[in-house]
């Protein structure tokens, strides 16, 4: 109904602007939902707006599911030869795209001097998971780092100063203690700090590892340093925080239902997200505070989340169509506008300079912490074969946190493996 | 004579036409897939718009050596080993149940039904809730009769026990439905006569019920044992195969390596060793136990 209603508009636009409906541009957005809330609406407001500026151009917006089903429907329609024009997905998922031959580098595409602007809008941290071979890829639109939320109420209860998150190893160890509460028969009601090891392990653990001064990967995705002596020497420090010092609960803990722990007062600390402040906001019924990741070596969190790429075509004007769709998505303004809904950073420096961002941060400080924490933010961890050489090294962690092995041998392994899918590209390059 | 050809033809002509959408149907959507995926196993996956290499059985090599796949292989057996007789059991102790006289047998067999009808992903999340570690209602149980709280999921020695808890649950319910239509068509006299012999309960489950409906049994062990090879709802809802493959099974793994991977040829060959299983082990429960069973 609503897209019946919609194609109408569309129609009738056309007609009265005198442009026939056959010459409109179509082009097929895809996007994916990762944080709460009524994102639909927002999307379909966008694309309504870009309409309005572009009456030539008609946009399908397609809802697809999670992160991971968005890339496996772009990727099966490619395959059928029936390609979104634009989508966002998952930065990680670059090199994939460029492997499959999916997408442009939108360098290529645009190239007024304006384009070289706004392709150089966007803060740096981000656009490290935008490039490679000399190319950009993808244009940052929803994207995150990590960061701790820490219960003030518990802080106080526990001695501690309320206004204070740990601002090293040490002191989150230390604090951890302070704060884990065990009854007479050893039980524990509320632990230390929670940092979650499920599904995707490996990018909580590449901030212990930003801390302590490794990086990952290398720029073009083709090497990893998975058992580098300062990688070990992390997630030694990850499994001893519940093998040794106690401070977190034992065994793998759950990405979704961390933030119902800290509700419920069962953790002191969380690590999550930036994109779960506004979920955080609404649920927590104690005072609460958002702080930078703490340092070892460094401060430092990798960036997550999702970028816009353009989608291989034949037909010029759907590109074309499609770059402007991107350039309209990621204007100060709606840049602002899409943070302020979501929690996302908002991808670069003047979107923080509009009214409506300076009014909301001025009301809600903790939303900036994530934008200062990008100074010290790294690409997060993305190779070729990605999926694949980031599960060697969560199948490592997961077997290190849960004591299955120790952590020297498991990562060599996971590095062994890594290397053993990714030596065809070396040679590639 | 030729009148007589005619009707035979037309009989043959009409068989075809009424078994024709059966045949459609199977045709394109198992019999054709089940070949090409034979035939794409013997490919390796091509990067972009490049054509499939040909590279014989070398996925096949590769999977010999691939330390997940017989990781998965071996939780599926035990998923399966465990699983089966469970639910099997479990299906015909309450089927003879609310086969009795008992007080509230709509209301019983509607409980014991209704997991049936949820669909998976929610009863695992119903399940995601018992299993949370410290405020879960299996903890809390737990922790009133004095146990240490257990991270069920997040243990790599709980996980897999944790998911064939939920399968049982949700299937047990299922067959009972086949057991309780069975335990029905059991003739009454067989029981007349038994109680006038002073038969024992068990010997009465032993001679009469258990040999009666071992057709039902045949049927459910069948159906279970392949439901046990095709989990993964659960497994995508509750674990994604974690902690360290300790619940990776099969058929999501060839799932992760299609669609998170991109590797459809070496996807190929692992179907084909889940569907030369999985034929292999209706094969053997129809030739081995059909003769065991007594259909009247």
């Amino acid at each position: 109904m609503n897209k019946l209603a919609r194609i109408a508009a569309a129609t009738a636009a056309a007609v009265t602007l005198g442009v026939s409906a056959a010459q409109a541009t179509e082009i097929t957005f895809y996007y994916p939902i990762a944080v709460g809330g009524p994102i639909t609406k927002i999307v379909d407001g966008y694309v309504e707006a870009f309409q309005k500026k572009h009456p030539d151009i008609t946009v399908k917006p397609v809802y697809t599911g999670s992160y991971q089903d968005s890339i496996v429907k772009a990727m099966t329609a490619a395959k059928a030869g029936n390609a979104p024009d634009v989508a966002v997905l998952l930065s990680t998922d670059m090199f994939t795209l460029i492997d499959n031959e999916l997408i442009e580098p939108i360098d290529k595409l645009a190239t007024a001097d304006a384009d070289k602007n706004w392709i150089k809008a966007f803060y740096p941290a981000f656009m490290e998971n935008s490039q490679a071979q000399g190319h950009t890829w993808g244009i940052p639109f929803q994207r995150s780092t990590i960061v701790q939320y820490w219960n003030k109420d518990a802080f106080k209860a526990a001695g501690l100063d309320p206004d204070k998150a740990p601002k090293t190893w040490d002191e989150m160890v230390a604090f951890g203690k302070k704060l884990t509460k065990k009854d007479g028969s050893g039980h524990v009601s509320q632990w230390g700090v929670e940092i979650p090891s499920s599904g995707f392990p490996y990018w909580l653990f590449q901030a212990l590892t930003t801390q302590n001064g490794a990086i990952l990967a290398n720029q073009d995705g083709t090497k990893v340093a998975y058992n580098d002596p300062k990688v070990v020497e992390a997630a030694q420090f990850f499994a001893d925080l519940s093998m040794k010092d106690e401070v977190m609960p034992k065994g793998i803990i759950d990405w979704g239902t961390t933030p119902k722990d800290f509700f419920e007062g069962k953790t002191a600390i969380m690590w999550t997200t930036t994109g779960n402040l506004t979920n955080v906001r609404k649920n927590a019924k104690f005072a609460f505070g958002v702080g930078a990741m703490p340092s070892k070596m460094r401060g430092g969190s990798p960036t997550g989340g999702g970028n816009i790429y353009i989608f291989k075509t034949a037909d010029k004007a759907k590109q074309a169509a499609a770059v402007e769709l991107a350039r309209f998505l990621t204007t100060p303004e709606l840049a602002a506008d899409w943070g302020i809904a979501t929690g996302y950073v908002a991808t670069r420096a003047d979107a923080w300079e509009t009214p409506a961002m300076k009014k909301y941060a001025e009301e809600f400080p903790p939303a900036i912490v994530a934008r200062d924490q990008l100074k010290e933010a790294v690409a997060e961890l993305s190779t070729h074969d990605n999926q694949r050489v980031t599960k060697a090294l969560n199948d490592a962690l997961q077997a290190i946190l849960t004591g299955a092995k120790q952590a020297k041998p498991a990562l060599d392994q996971a590095q062994a493996e890594a290397t053993r899918l990714l030596i065809g590209y070396q040679k590639q390059n | 004579m030729a009148a007589q050809n005619n009707n035979r033809l037309n009989i043959h002509v009409q068989g075809w036409l009424l078994a024709l959408p059966a045949v459609v149907l199977l045709a394109a959507f198992t019999y054709i897939p089940a070949i090409k995926t034979v035939f794409d196993s013997l490919f390796a996956t091509p990067l972009g718009t490049k054509p499939a290499p040909f590279v014989g059985l070398a996925q096949y090599r590769t999977l010999s050596a691939d330390p997940i796949f017989w990781r998965a292989l071996h939780n599926n057996l035990v998923f399966a080993l465990i699983t089966v007789p469970l639910a099997v059991g479990c299906a015909l102790g309450m089927a003879l149940w609310v086969n009795g006289k008992v007080r509230g047998r709509a209301a019983l067999r509607l409980a014991f039904f209704t997991p049936t009808i949820l669909p998976m992903v929610a009863a695992a999340n119903i399940w995601l809730f018992f299993y949370t570690q410290d405020y879960g209602l299996l903890n809390k149980i737990g922790r009133a009769l004095g146990f240490a709280s257990v991270n069920w999921l997040g243990d790599p020695a709980t996980a897999l026990p944790a998911l064939m808890a939920v399968t049982v649950w949700k299937e047990a319910g299922f067959f009972m439905i086949f057991y309780l239509a069975a335990l029905q068509q059991v003739p009454p006299d067989l029981y007349e006569a038994a109680r006038m012999e002073n038969a024992g309960r068990w010997q009465v489950f032993r001679r009469i019920t258990w040999p009666l409906v071992m057709p039902t049994t045949l049927f459910v062990g069948i159906n279970a044992l392949i439901n046990a090879f095709r989990v993964v709802d659960q497994v995508i809802a509750m674990t994604g195969g974690g902690p360290d493959n300790a619940t990776t099974l099969l058929l999501f793994y060839i799932y992760q390596v299609a669609f998170s991977f991109w590797d459809l040829g070496y996807a190929a060959a692992l179907s084909v060793v889940l569907l030369t299983a999985l034929a292999a082990v209706a094969l053997a429960q129809f030739f081995l136990l059909d003769r065991k069973i007594h259909y009247r």
